[in-house]
């Protein structure tokens, strides 16, 4: 084809220049989309409560995932580290997903248990308090908000038309569960989930 | 993946390679001729039609020829597992298993001997420094003396007991504390009360009044956990009360807050993520922190 004929004509390039960029697109995204290794839950793997759920959008809110990642590599320097590698399965309820590349902080894929819901208060309100040489900021004002419980039915139920496996008692039982928390317990309980449902030892 | 979204993937790649290769042999000029322009004018400016410089051509001619390599050689035509048989797992299992295959057998060797034995070789509290600035730093420091509500491991003052089968039990296990709140039980004089008699026993400046009203409390409340002695129990994690060290602040206003409020410190166990030879190692080490020189 004389490229000329191309150049003249901006419809027909932008035809093929879709058509030329969507073969990567095709080939290694499509087919994952269908693939039941990152559609399909993995074993044990339960949708997050109300609170933890309000403690994922706080997560959100405050930018957590900016310094924190929520992907352990398959390497062996990770797995030592922070537990077993983070697989596909983990994550079908997430959306959006917090994975990140970016760690100015440890990655927290695996944090839930490691410290006492005590230790993440402390070092939430004030890092300093517990790691003497930790940059992160402090929160303080998770510990006098309140979450709003009128939101949080509608955010269970906008996740259950995306497939997230909430019931109905899950959604009409939401306001009252989240009811007089503060920021901080939503925060905490999530954290305290985080990666608990896959463990090896090392 | 299913022979459908294989196949897919193997048709659209041998397109895309097929198509590359087409696109670069197919529009390859052989004539050689200098300064060629395509007949383009525009405003007076034309375009040259040079033909692709040879070095950017063999170098686009052998990223072809690497893919179909790679194709061959790694998983990623489908369903087709690559002639090395690599995969990401495997690669993470085989570092895994190389590494157990080199420091396993010295762990093992070290699980074999009583604490008390190992716990100032020099290899050990390498291995066990490293363990505990993973897993036991962020709470109790990398100097280990603790912070606010996370005891100092390295003063000898053992709130759950400080011998090697204790700490390898608080290792393995955690620990959780219960001191229930008295500030509906005791009352604000009686918080009072008990705060002047603490501070007595610590011999600090406390009202005698007020102390010998908390000593009769402290028999009826306190003593069932920290013994009449205020001594402490380390069966129940119950802390000496007498030996100046406050693990919540020892102030009048943080031991009137303790009172009312109560304590439950928590420790997670680390058996669910540390094996049995590695706990060992840690116990090792954290045991060897307090025993110096002058404890």
């Amino acid at each position: 084809m004389k490229h000329d004929v191309i150049e003249k004509n901006v419809s027909l390039m932008i035809v093929l220049t879709i058509v030329a960029i969507s073969f990567g697109t095709l080939v290694e995204l499509v087919p994952l989309i269908f693939s039941k290794q990152v559609s399909e839950p993995v074993e044990g793997l339960k949708p997050l409560t109300a609170l933890q759920l309000e403690g994922r959008d706080i997560y959100i809110r405050e930018g957590c995932n900016t310094c924190h990642s929520q992907m352990i590599r398959a390497l062996r320097a990770e797995s030592e580290r922070y537990g077993h590698y983070s697989v596909a399965g983990e994550f079908v309820y997430d959306r959006p997903f917090l994975w990140g590349s970016k760690r100015t902080g440890p990655d927290l894929a695996r944090v839930g248990g490691r410290y006492s819901d005590d230790w993440h208060r402390a070092h939430l309100m004030n890092p300093r308090d517990v790691v003497p040489e930790s940059n992160m900021p402090a929160f303080p004002w998770l510990f006098e908000n309140t979450i709003d419980s009128n939101v949080t039915p509608k955010k269970l139920a906008t996740l259950k038309t995306l497939g997230v496996p909430y019931t109905d008692a899950d959604i009409a039982g939401a306001s009252a569960s989240v009811e007089g928390k503060r920021e901080i317990d939503a925060v905490v309980a999530y954290l305290q989930n985080l990666g608990t449902v896959l463990s090896e030892k090392r | 993946m299913t022979s459908f979204w294989s196949n897919w993937i193997i048709i659209l790649t041998s397109i895309t390679i097929v198509g590359v290769t087409w696109i670069l042999f197919g529009n390859r000029k052989r004539d050689n001729t200098e300064n060629q322009t395509t007949g383009h004018v525009y405003d007076g400016i034309e375009e040259y039609d040079n033909p692709l410089p040879a070095w950017w051509f063999f170098m686009f001619t052998v990223t072809i020829i690497w893919g179909l390599g790679y194709l061959v050689a790694y998983p990623g035509m489908g369903k087709w597992e690559g002639l090395l048989g690599w995969s990401q797992e495997g690669q993470h299992d085989a570092e895994v298993a190389k590494a157990e295959a080199k420091y396993r057998a010295m762990r093992d060797r070290y699980l074999a001997l009583p604490i008390e034995e190992i716990a100032f070789d020099p290899a050990v509290k390498k291995m066990g420094q490293r363990l505990f600035g993973n897993h036991c730093a962020q709470c109790h420091g990398a100097d280990a003396r603790g912070a606010y509500g996370f005891p100092n491991l390295t003063d000898n003052d053992w709130i759950w007991g400080g011998s090697p089968a204790e700490i390898k039990y608080t290792l393995n296990h955690g620990r959780q504390a219960a001191m229930p709140a008295w500030g509906p039980v005791l009352g604000d004089q009686g918080i009072q009360e008990m705060t002047a008699y603490l501070m007595s026993l610590n011999n600090r400046t406390a009202d005698s009044t007020l102390a010998e009203a908390g000593k009769q409390k402290f028999g009826l409340f306190c003593a069932a956990c920290h013994q009449a002695d205020a001594k402490g129990n380390p069966l129940l994690g119950a802390p000496n009360l007498t030996d100046g060290i406050w693990l919540y602040g020892g102030s009048e206003a943080d031991i009137a807050h303790t009172l009312r409020s109560g304590r439950n410190g928590m420790m997670p166990a680390q058996s669910k993520i540390l094996s049995e030879d590695r706990i060992h190692i840690l116990t090792a080490y954290v045991y060897g922190l307090s025993q110096r020189e002058g404890n």
